[in-house]
């Protein structure tokens, strides 16, 4: 019903301005304070990327393995368990609050090895977590409620740019020891040791079980098993990140050796494990958070809590992905292709290090690259500066993060030369 | 020694202790009517046959990759529920004031509306009395002071109305409040539309904010759209600023792919980059991406007319079923000439019907029974069948018979 119609000019007029009125009074919104949050650095990266229009363009911005057409790669393991999972029909009901035991006990398995005492005596509380994220999540939640040392946590500089906030967010306080060094593109071992020596007793350190993100330098064994001894004497609590099991060398018990060598000498530590990578199970959000206790008793409190910190979240965890791992850790013919799928794609990644640093000697290129067949996993520190990093991209397509990190996943046999060009053209 | 040997081990969490006390009972007569789970006539939660035929079909299809959605979700998930809830027509839509996340089902919804809630300067929270357990975990753990609003008359067996809309206008402004859209957990009493409208008008006036929790739309009244009434009035009519935090767990009956949304409604579009920015910012601090699996589920299904039709169908059959158990253990009640008055069973609606049993009772029932309730005397519905029925009613009538209220308990 128009009101308008039966009132005269002055009254319309009245009218018109109480509405604008009132339509700025209820722009009052609650929101209307609300901040823009930041844009994500490395989303970016990739929504540059897209609007370029260069056909030579390469986005070593992405953090998940490629196939040399450059194409997401879906595991035939993974297909096969999907498949076998959907012919059986399985229940859409709730999952205990701490996951599906056959997943737990599997992926704690490959974790520690079958002959570990942490198995033997079955002192693992694992609880499946949503991927690596959700597992960092709930082991921090579990520190900042019941560490009962320093609620500090020390990562290594840098760490996977998400740490921090994780971290943050769950209650812990974040300081760095140094881990990268610059000069070399490898391992500071002494700056590291000597900042981890100064760690107050009873701090949380954080290690890179493997394939450290961003930069992709490991310790060596002989580094690992120094830095085991110097945490234990500085009364440490170990939190390993393990997101690429398998996806470092090729190998899941190489790959393992530092989380291995840390429960050897007794470290009953914390650690996350991540799914996304190894198993190419990404989307499905799969990974797993343990803490490895002194006894039963302790293992079963430690569930109890967890169970509690993980209700208010999200209640329970997303059951299909753990399905699929637990199919193919279980199952041994699925799990030999596994384990020669996670093998091809390491084997593929060191391969286009190699012919990236030999397409760099045939550029010419005087400088050492020595450092890209050194590290390892899917990132690559390439030593290039801001500037170099900013003309890689304005002048060759070639999109990466500012602190000249490369996912080696993005390289291909196609587009190594090309690559080693543009580096050599910003670096020579 | 331990680092973690003095830690407590807390009380399990009553719903899935008692469940776990019923898995361990080996009475042959036992029945579980705790957990809010779905089931069918045999006893059954069985998966529908139309989130079998898109696995099967998503298995088979070799193009697609695994690739980790955006950290709101995947989008033809994310447009669909936003028309499932406020109709296609809904002026928010149309308006683009509206935005929906994907998050991990029902409980990470409300986690991830209430996280964006506290960053942004809100600090109470009232909840109805009852609610479902987790609501005040989630607003403690969230950092929220937890108050109540009256909702449940004991005495009368009914909603009370005037408590409610009192402890609303006694609320501090910015003040937000918990309302379930339908099938009130654990009641099954919701407030009339004539109620709604009150509650609406109170909130307007006091600057409340509404935060639904739709866990249920399709079990109220078998009509998706009917059970939406009290959001889209809200939304529409009263044009209040507001989020519906949705779980697709039962009436999907997609209880463990974790898949929910959350929506945020607005008065001006200009919020909703900032709002998806900031819910980008907080998914990622605590799990990245949602998990994908039941996103493509729940996707591919609303979004073709056949599946879709085919749910609705589904969710339908599942309210009736419910509906005539009501009826079934309400007559059965009243055959034994059970003392008390039990209109309220099949006046409530929903998965669950609050009994008006005290603890004591619930015990016995629990130890001599063998019948597992809720120790708030909530039952779930879906756990009665026609075979069953007989001797649930019968053992109820002997412990409200025999068993006085404990003032120890």
């Amino acid at each position: 019903m128009s009101v308008s119609r039966t009132l005269s000019l002055a009254n319309k007029h009245q009218l018109w301005i109480i509405s604008k009125v009132s339509r700025l009074a209820s722009t009052n919104s609650w929101w209307s304070k609300v901040e823009m949050g930041p844009p994500d650095a490395i989303l970016g990266v990739t929504e540059a990327f897209k609007r370029d229009t260069n056909p030579k363009k390469i986005n070593l911005g992405v953090g998940a393995y490629r196939t040399d057409e450059g194409k997401p790669f879906v595991l035939e393991s993974v297909k096969k368990a999907e498949q076998l999972i959907a012919s059986e029909n399985l229940d859409k009901e709730y999952a205990p609050i701490s996951g599906i035991p056959e997943f737990c006990q599997a992926n704690a398995k490959l974790a520690f090895g079958d002959d570990s005492r942490v198995i033997k005596d079955q002192l693992f509380a694992t609880t499946q977590g949503i991927s690596g994220t959700g597992s960092l999540r709930i082991g921090a939640a579990f520190l900042a409620k019941f560490f009962p040392g320093n609620k500090v946590i020390y990562l290594p500089n840098p760490s996977w740019g998400n740490h921090t906030p994780i971290m943050k967010h769950a209650g812990l306080d974040v300081k760095s020891y140094r881990y990268y060094d610059s000069k070399t593109c490898g391992f500071d071992f002494n700056g590291a040791k000597e900042d981890i020596e100064k760690i107050p007793e009873n701090s949380i350190i954080l290690f890179h079980a493997c394939a450290h993100n961003p930069t992709g330098v490991d310790p060596r064994p002989e580094q690992w098993k120094e830095l085991s001894s110097i945490v234990k004497n500085r009364k440490l609590f170990v939190f390993m990140d393990m997101a690429y099991q398998g996806f470092a060398s090729g190998n899941i018990d190489d790959d393992a050796f530092a989380v291995r060598k840390f429960i050897d000498d007794k470290h009953n530590l914390m650690l996350a494990q991540s799914y996304a990578k190894n198993m190419g199970l990404y989307g499905e959000r799969v990974g797993a958070c343990t803490v490895v206790c002194q006894d039963k008793d302790e293992v079963e409190r430690v569930m109890s809590q967890i169970k509690i910190l993980i209700r208010p979240m999200y209640s329970n965890p997303p059951i299909h992905g753990a399905r699929i791992a637990a199919k193919i850790l279980n199952q041994q013919d699925l799990r030999s292709i596994w384990l020669k799928e996670v093998k091809q794609m390491a084997d593929r990644i060191i391969t286009m290090r190699q012919q990236l640093v030999d397409n760099l000697k045939k550029n010419g290129s005087k400088k050492n690259w020595q450092h890209i067949t050194d590290q390892i996993g899917m990132f690559c520190f390439t030593g290039l500066n801001q500037q170099q990093s900013e003309r890689l991209i304005k002048d060759f397509s070639v999109y990466l993060t500012k602190d000249g990190r490369i996912s080696m996943a993005g390289v291909t046999s196609k587009n190594n030369a090309y690559l080693a060009n543009a580096i050599h053209e910003v670096t020579k | 020694m331990g680092l973690f040997n003095n830690i407590a081990t807390d009380p399990p969490i009553e719903v899935f202790h008692l469940t776990e006390l019923f898995h361990q009972d080996a009475n042959p007569s036992k029945v579980n009517l705790t957990i809010g789970v779905y089931q069918d006539e045999n006893g059954k939660t069985l998966t529908l046959p139309v989130i079998r035929s898109v696995e099967q079909q998503m298995a088979q299809d070799l193009t697609l990759t695994k690739m980790y959605l955006k950290g709101t979700g995947l989008d033809a998930f994310c447009t669909a529920c936003l028309k499932l809830v406020l109709g296609e027509q809904s002026p928010a839509i149309v308006e683009n004031r509206a935005c929906s996340i994907q998050t991990l089902s029902g409980t990470g919804a409300i986690r991830i509306g209430l996280d964006f809630l506290y960053r942004n300067g809100f600090r109470t929270a009232y909840v109805s009395a009852p609610t479902w357990g987790n609501h005040e975990s989630v607003l403690q753990t969230v950092g929220f002071e937890v108050r109540k609003y009256r909702y449940w008359n004991k005495e009368r067996l009914c909603l009370d109305i005037d408590g409610f809309i009192a402890d609303l206008e006694a609320a501090p402004e910015k003040s937000v409040i918990l309302l379930h859209a339908c099938a009130h957990n654990p009641t099954g009493c919701d407030p009339t539309h004539e109620q709604w409208i009150r509650i609406s008008d109170t909130c307007k006036s006091r600057q409340l904010i509404p935060f639904f929790d739709l866990a249920y739309q399709g079990f109220s009244s078998g009509d998706l759209d009917q059970d939406a009434w009290a959001i889209r009035y809200f939304a529409h009519e009263a044009k209040h600023e507001l989020f519906v935090a949705q779980s697709f767990a039962k009436n999907f009956s997609l209880y463990n792919e974790r898949i929910g949304h959350l929506i945020g409604l607005f008065e001006s579009r200009d919020i909703i980059p900032k709002f998806r920015t900031q819910m980008a910012t907080i998914v990622r601090r605590n799990y990245s991406n949602p998990p994908a699996h039941g996103a493509h589920l729940v996707a591919t299904i609303l979004n073709n007319p056949t599946l879709c039709g085919e749910w609705k169908n589904n969710v339908r059959a599942m309210y009736e079923r419910i509906h005539a158990m009501r009826h079934l253990f309400y007559n059965k009640l009243k055959q034994l000439g059970t003392p008390g008055t039990w209109e309220h069973i099949v006046q409530q609606t929903g998965m669950f019907a609050y009994t008006g049993l005290n603890p004591r009772q619930c015990q016995v029932l629990m130890q001599q029974h063998h019948i597992y309730i809720m120790s708030d005397g909530r039952i779930n519905i879906c756990a009665i069948t026609p075979k069953n029925a007989d001797e649930i009613a019968q053992k109820f009538f002997d412990v409200i018979t025999n068993v006085a209220d404990d003032p120890k308990l």
